[in-house]
């Protein structure tokens, strides 16, 4: 319990949220409490709390998303907070209204955080460097979302009391994956050892520098861990022909009912959503005992209450 | 009319004719009258008709020769035109600059290079030549006139900002183009491998979560090239690859040069002192392509120049709109504008770590890349025409990108401190600069 007394004196800094990466184990910890500390509200008959009444909130997604959004969106009024929407498709070209000048305009109308989702890694930044609102990344091209990993971390805490020793595997499409990003940093810092499992063309440049082990084999790696999680193939960003035919695809990384037969009896199934049904997982798993994949959903609130609860504190206390 | 322009005292580099000693450099009517010492050649003796410049301290060069710039004009004037760039141009040193044709229209006809020529002539600054484009429109597909261009004054060909995709394509404008004594320089990319990539693919695109650009698809381009190439007799083609900058292509280059190919090089600035972990901010700054590379790629281009196997030293000045660097990492243009610091970067770069000394610099900055181009420049032999630098080799100053002549700022070198600082600019006899 001593980590615990320490998370407690810890201090909460940033105003940003916008990758796992910079964040040190006991941040990370401390954002876990925090959210801990929320997850009663949503038991409660009146789901509301008052810390960012009077604040307001955007939802500025330049990409697809429905839980995500629907979750900062709620999280955001559960703690009493204005949201607004603001979904544009975000374009490649240089054309028309920049991603600046869209947050600038924002932040004119007297804005206080500002939860981005872009297909361009890197675009929360590009905001935090050039405004004065807090910034929470929502999930940036292929770089990270911080808060997926951050409710992933929690949900697996959360049932095994730690991380510390854990083996988790992430399948699928690494190379285009920010979940999986995201998720290999909180995991490692956590304690936890991290496989990429996934066909060789979707396993990122240069991997061995990263701090997890790499596997093309899932029939190698289903018996050893402790948790899997299972990523989305995502269609609109893999081009070129990573693998032959989605069928081969799930001969070899499909998470069967066969499959986890193998498996540890207590291993957490995982998936960000939304699953492609049939392809990186059957229903059978999807929908069985060992899938926490709804509670990922539910601890997906708490996580986003805490972290835009943290920065708008520190961002108080810079004022 | 007979003016005479007389410059004493200077430490006088001149590579092509084995000169480097302090002596005086005489010109008459726009051209070299005499290089020497005043007791040797009674010509330096009579200096009280024209203009004097003491040059004491100073290193007097032949006009530095930049081979690869981008002017924008025409079609994106709002980032640059001959006029901005080449007044940038002949503060940084700079005599003689090369345009390349990626312009809107792209230049492909010889109305298009004649259109160049005209602005550079009326700017009244630098020389200014441009390569054609080897393709129509730079697709890659049909050759753009290259003989016509070549009669209109065009001193090279590329497609530069992609390369030529297609190897028949390519092994055709290097045959077509035996039919003039004129080269054929590559921006080497396959597009294939490239994709949509927008830095290099390694470790820090995989933790930036931005698609790589493998040097494979440099490599794999210049090695294609090297092979089409040796089909020609030696003496009939000239190859130029533009901007290298992996160890790969180190490799290929010296492996060329030891079998005597017609094959030369140029590498830029950029690569020499940044690399891939600059866009670990997603500064925009150091979004350029070909893309910064690893630290063993920047050792292996200091290797090679060390050893002589890289023929010129360019900025490849890629100027865009601060607006447009504003943008995502992933949508921003590819371009360093670094023109009126290159001198300073090189010294930094080659200088001080004491791989090239000075005549080893100013040669690869003026006669050879004059060779590549094959214009009769780059020497202050006499009877040429009178382009001349002066350099003060000590003098340190702060990059200010405000301070640019040149219209955009794109720059990630603003607040270096660099050495080697240009004090005036001779064109054809005329001072265009002076500090």
């Amino acid at each position: 319990m001593a980590l615990k007394r320490k998370s407690k004196q810890f201090k909460w800094h940033r105003k940003h949220l916008l990758g796992l990466r910079e964040l040190s184990a006991e941040e990370i910890t401390y954002i876990l409490d925090t959210a801990k500390g929320f997850e009663q509200i949503s038991t409660r008959s009146v789901k509301k709390a008052p810390p960012l009444r009077g604040k307001v909130v955007v939802n500025l997604f330049f990409e697809d998303s429905t839980r995500t959004r629907n979750s900062f969106a709620l999280a955001a009024s559960r703690l009493s907070a204005d949201v607004i929407e603001f979904t544009k498709k975000a374009s490649s070209v240089s054309k028309g209204e920049t991603l600046l000048d869209t947050a600038r305009n924002l932040e004119a109308m007297g804005i206080d955080i500002i939860v981005i989702r872009h297909s361009a890694g890197g675009a929360p930044r590009l905001l935090s460097r050039n405004i004065n609102a807090c910034v929470v990344n929502a999930g940036d091209g292929f770089c990270e979302h911080p808060t997926q990993g951050l409710l992933d971390v929690y949900t697996i805490r959360k049932i095994k009391g730690t991380l510390e020793g854990l083996k988790i595997a992430i399948v699928g499409d690494i190379t285009h994956s920010r979940v999986a990003r995201s998720d290999m940093w909180a995991m490692t810092k956590l304690g936890a050892e991290v496989i990429f499992v996934g066909p060789p063309t979707l396993i990122p440049a240069q991997v061995s520098r990263l701090p997890v082990k790499v596997s093309y084999s899932l029939d190698e790696v289903i018996e050893k861990v402790d948790v899997i999680n299972m990523l989305r193939i995502q269609f609109e960003r893999l081009g070129g022909n990573p693998f032959p035919s989605i069928r081969e695809y799930s001969h070899y990384f499909g998470l069967t009912v066969e499959r986890m037969k193998r498996a540890k009896p207590d291993i957490l199934v995982m998936h960000p959503g939304p699953i492609n049904r049939g392809l990186e997982m059957e229903s059978e798993v999807a929908d069985g005992d060992n899938s926490v994949i709804l509670q990922q959903v539910a601890n997906g609130l708490a996580v986003r209450m805490a972290v835009l609860f943290l920065v708008n504190q520190a961002a108080a206390q810079k004022s | 009319m007979n003016s005479e322009l007389l410059i004493k005292n200077g430490r006088v580099i001149d590579p092509a004719n084995g000169i480097d000693k302090k002596c005086d450099v005489l010109i008459v009517d726009e051209k070299i009258a005499a290089v020497g010492e005043k007791t040797q050649d009674p010509r330096l003796k009579t200096q009280d008709k024209g203009t004097v410049i003491d040059a004491a301290g100073k290193l007097v060069t032949p006009g530095l020769i930049d081979i690869h710039v981008h002017f924008r004009e025409p079609g994106d004037e709002e980032e640059e035109t001959i006029a901005s760039g080449s007044t940038a141009a002949v503060a940084a040193g700079f005599t003689s600059v090369v345009c390349m044709p990626n312009t809107n229209p792209v230049i492909e006809n010889e109305t298009d290079v004649e259109y160049i020529h005209r602005k550079g002539r009326q700017t009244r600054k630098t020389h200014v030549y441009t390569m054609g484009a080897i393709t129509k429109g730079l697709a890659g597909v049909e050759l753009a006139e290259m003989g016509l261009m070549t009669e209109a004054g065009a001193v090279g060909f590329t497609d530069d900002g992609r390369g030529v995709q297609d190897a028949a394509v390519m092994l055709r404008a290097l045959k077509y183009a035996t039919m003039f004594d004129v080269v054929v320089a590559q921006h080497c990319q396959d597009d294939g491998f490239a994709g949509n990539g927008v830095m290099n693919s390694g470790y820090y695109s995989t933790i930036l979560g931005l698609p790589g650009i493998d040097p494979l698809a440099e490599e794999a381009m210049l090695w294609r090239d090297i092979q089409l190439v040796k089909k020609f007799p030696p003496e009939r083609v000239r190859y130029h690859a533009q901007h290298i900058s992996t160890a790969g292509s180190v490799e290929l280059i010296r492996a060329a040069k030891k079998d005597s190919l017609p094959i030369t090089c140029e590498v830029t600035p950029h690569h020499l002192l940044l690399n891939e972990e600059c866009c670990a901010e997603y500064d925009t700054n150091y979004k350029v392509n070909p893309p910064l590379r690893g630290a063993k790629d920047v050792e292996a281009l200091k290797q090679a120049i060390a050893e002589g196997l890289v023929d010129a030293l360019v900025s490849d000045h890629a100027p865009h709109l601060q607006s447009e660097k504003e943008l995502e990492f992933l949508a921003a243009p590819f371009g360093i504008a670094s023109l009126e610091c290159a001198l300073g970067l090189y010294v930094k770069a080659l200088i001080e770590p004491r791989i090239l000394d000075w005549p080893g610099l100013i040669r690869s900055m003026t006669e050879k890349p004059a060779k590549i181009i094959g214009v009769d420049k780059g020497t202050l032999g006499i009877g040429k025409q009178a382009d001349i630098t002066i350099i003060d080799p000590d003098a340190e100053y702060e990059i200010d990108v405000n301070e640019f002549r040149s219209k955009s700022r794109n720059c990630p070198y603003h607040g270096w401190k660099v050495k080697g600082k240009v004090e005036k600019t001779i064109v054809g006899g005329e001072i265009r600069f002076e500090a």
